[in-house]
């Protein structure tokens, strides 16, 4: 535990924008100093093409990257690196799934079950697959305040059903989902669980192994990473059967014109050169998370989540979508004004150097479920502090009166 | 009133539309939709002998897409069709921010919406009304 990583003089971003009050981290992280020199420092000393070359440069590189890889087994505690896939970012890793595991695994009248929250990363590409193999999708649907439970998941469950896929946090909710006990309800019944990690992955422990989930996806630039590098979880099992999704270099084992065999995993899935300067990136914002400690980051941010919580319950005509208990927030509070569109929220709040998030969040059908057009969404960081949420709940106090409204 | 985020006039607009409501007599309509952000409204005109004798819009998104229809209907009522089209090339002049003072007194009150030049996530927003129009004019004129 080391509290000093807790401050934002770690953050450059502030250094350039002092008076900027971040509050969209559920979009994308600021990044720490310690990850900016780590990918540079990779560019400047260690740069070669990994896994290809023969001499000491492309031997660093390769190392760098391999190293990257085994400190996100040890991070989501995996069995083995072999289960740990590089991507673009969570909504590549779940495309990678549904075009190689669905195309290969789907059948006509078959069911995949998908959470009515989900993000379009997590929705999309198993209605595409769905319309392509004549499947169905059975909605999952929630309570009004967000709550799933593994009784109604169960009560959705027929032989037919060969996926189910949740994230372990909604990223409009904030809730927590109760994974563990949907896998276990799910592998009862010969179904896979995918779990959209982009939430949960940055601000709670996570182990797969706990979790039993099948398959785990997450961005590394929700997490203090780079953008452009993300991760896929897959069971080993799994993940040996499945085709490989991308294909070209440094995925084969022997191409000749008729056609090729392909390499082991991880590296089936890795078409193409890596992503090594985002890997040596996410691999120092591990180190920073682990360094900083998930008991320490919960606490910070489960007591921001509370005060702003509290002081947002005393503004009349402030909604806040989800659960009553800041608890269930997890950092994630997203509200609507009485009379006043989220995009002159986010316009108001701009004008005070405040970011927030205005829209559906990429959760479109969610917001149709819950009859609300669109929303606006404050998410925190461990870095954020009590001085952020005070000037955030101080603006949120007098936007209907900037609207033209009295009160 | 200082405290008012985009002016009064926006605000006013936005709160109290003049011609925001269903138009059963609507000789044409058009839907125009900004999807990125859920700015979504039909527009209804009824046009006589070559003139909008009447118009109004339906629909929900954020103060400046809704003012700036409402203040757009209030300018073309009464004009022909390519006067309201020759206000539209003004009004997207302004909101580019290149539009001359003469130019500007001839869009009277959508003048109020000429800050938006200045917020360039919003244009869209000033001109979903007005590209909805254009759109309306080419069809049926």
């Amino acid at each position: 535990m080391n509290e000093k990583l807790l401050s934002k003089a770690n953050f450059p971003v502030f250094d350039v924008y002092k008076d900027l009050v971040y509050l969209d981290n559920s979009a994308t992280q600021q990044k720490p100093e310690r990850v900016l020199k780590a990918a540079e420092k990779y560019y400047r000393e260690e740069n070669a093409n990994p896994l290809r070359g023969l001499y000491d440069l492309s031997v660093k590189a390769t190392d760098a990257y391999e190293n990257s890889r085994e400190a996100v087994r040890a991070f989501i505690g995996a069995k083995s690196s072999r289960e740990i896939i590089f991507t673009r970012n969570a909504s590549e890793s779940l495309n990678l799934i549904a075009y190689s595991w669905g195309r290969a695994n789907i059948k006509q009248g078959d069911q995949l079950i998908v959470a009515v929250s989900e993000h379009h990363s997590d929705m999309l590409p198993w209605q595409i697959l769905a319309k392509e193999k004549g499947a169905e999708i059975i909605w999952f649907e929630c309570s009004s305040d967000g709550e799933y439970t593994p009784e109604k998941l169960k009560e959705l469950l027929t032989p037919k059903t060969k996926l189910f896929a949740i994230a372990q946090i909604s990223n409009v909710f904030g809730r927590l989902n109760p994974i563990k006990k949907f896998a276990e309800v799910c592998h009862e019944n010969g179904t896979l669980i995918v779990c959209d990690g982009a939430q949960s992955v940055p601000h709670i422990p996570v182990d797969v192994r706990d979790l039993d989930v099948d398959f785990l996806a997450f961005s590394g630039h929700k997490m203090l990473g780079p953008m452009g590098i993300g991760v896929l979880y897959g069971k080993e099992e799994l993940l040996e059967a499945m085709p490989p999704f991308l294909y070209g270099g440094e995925m084969i084992d022997v191409v000749t014109l008729c056609g090729a065999t392909y390499a082991e995993l991880p590296h089936k899935f890795e078409a193409g050169t890596v992503n090594d300067g985002g890997a040596v990136g996410l691999h120092a914002a591990i180190d920073y998370i682990n360094e900083l400690g998930f008991e320490l980051i919960q606490k910070r941010e489960d007591e921001l989540t509370a005060l702003a919580f509290r002081e947002m319950k005393r503004i009349p005509h402030v909604h806040i979508i989800g659960a009553d208990d800041p608890g269930d927030h997890h950092g994630i509070l997203t509200f609507t004004v009485d009379g006043v569109h989220p995009h002159d929220i986010a316009a108001i709040f701009d004008s005070e150097n405040i970011a927030v998030r205005a829209g559906h969040h990429c959760a479109q059908p969610l917001h149709s479920f819950l009859g609300v057009p669109s929303t606006s969404r404050m998410s925190l960081s461990f870095y954020n502090d009590e001085n952020d949420i005070m000037r955030f709940t101080e603006v949120l106090g007098t936007l209907r009166r900037k609207m033209g409204y009295d009160g | 009133m200082t405290d008012n985020f985009y002016g009064e006039v926006l605000t006013d607009h936005n709160l109290h539309p003049l011609h925001k409501h269903e138009l059963l007599c609507a000789t044409c309509s058009h839907e125009g939709i900004n999807s990125s952000c859920g700015d979504d409204i039909v527009l209804n005109l009824e046009i006589h002998d070559g003139v909008i004798t009447n118009g109004s819009y339906t629909g929900s998104g954020c103060a400046i897409s809704q003012a700036s229809a409402d203040i757009m209907l209030e300018l073309v009522i009464g004009k022909t069709p390519d006067e309201a089209k020759q206000l539209s090339g003004l009004f997207s002049k302004m909101i580019n921010g290149s539009i001359s003072d003469d130019e500007l007194e001839e869009l009277e009150e959508a003048g109020a919406l000429q800050n938006v030049s200045k917020m360039p996530a919003r244009v869209k927003c000033a001109m979903l009304g007005w590209r909805t129009m254009e759109i309306l004019l080419n069809e049926n004129a």
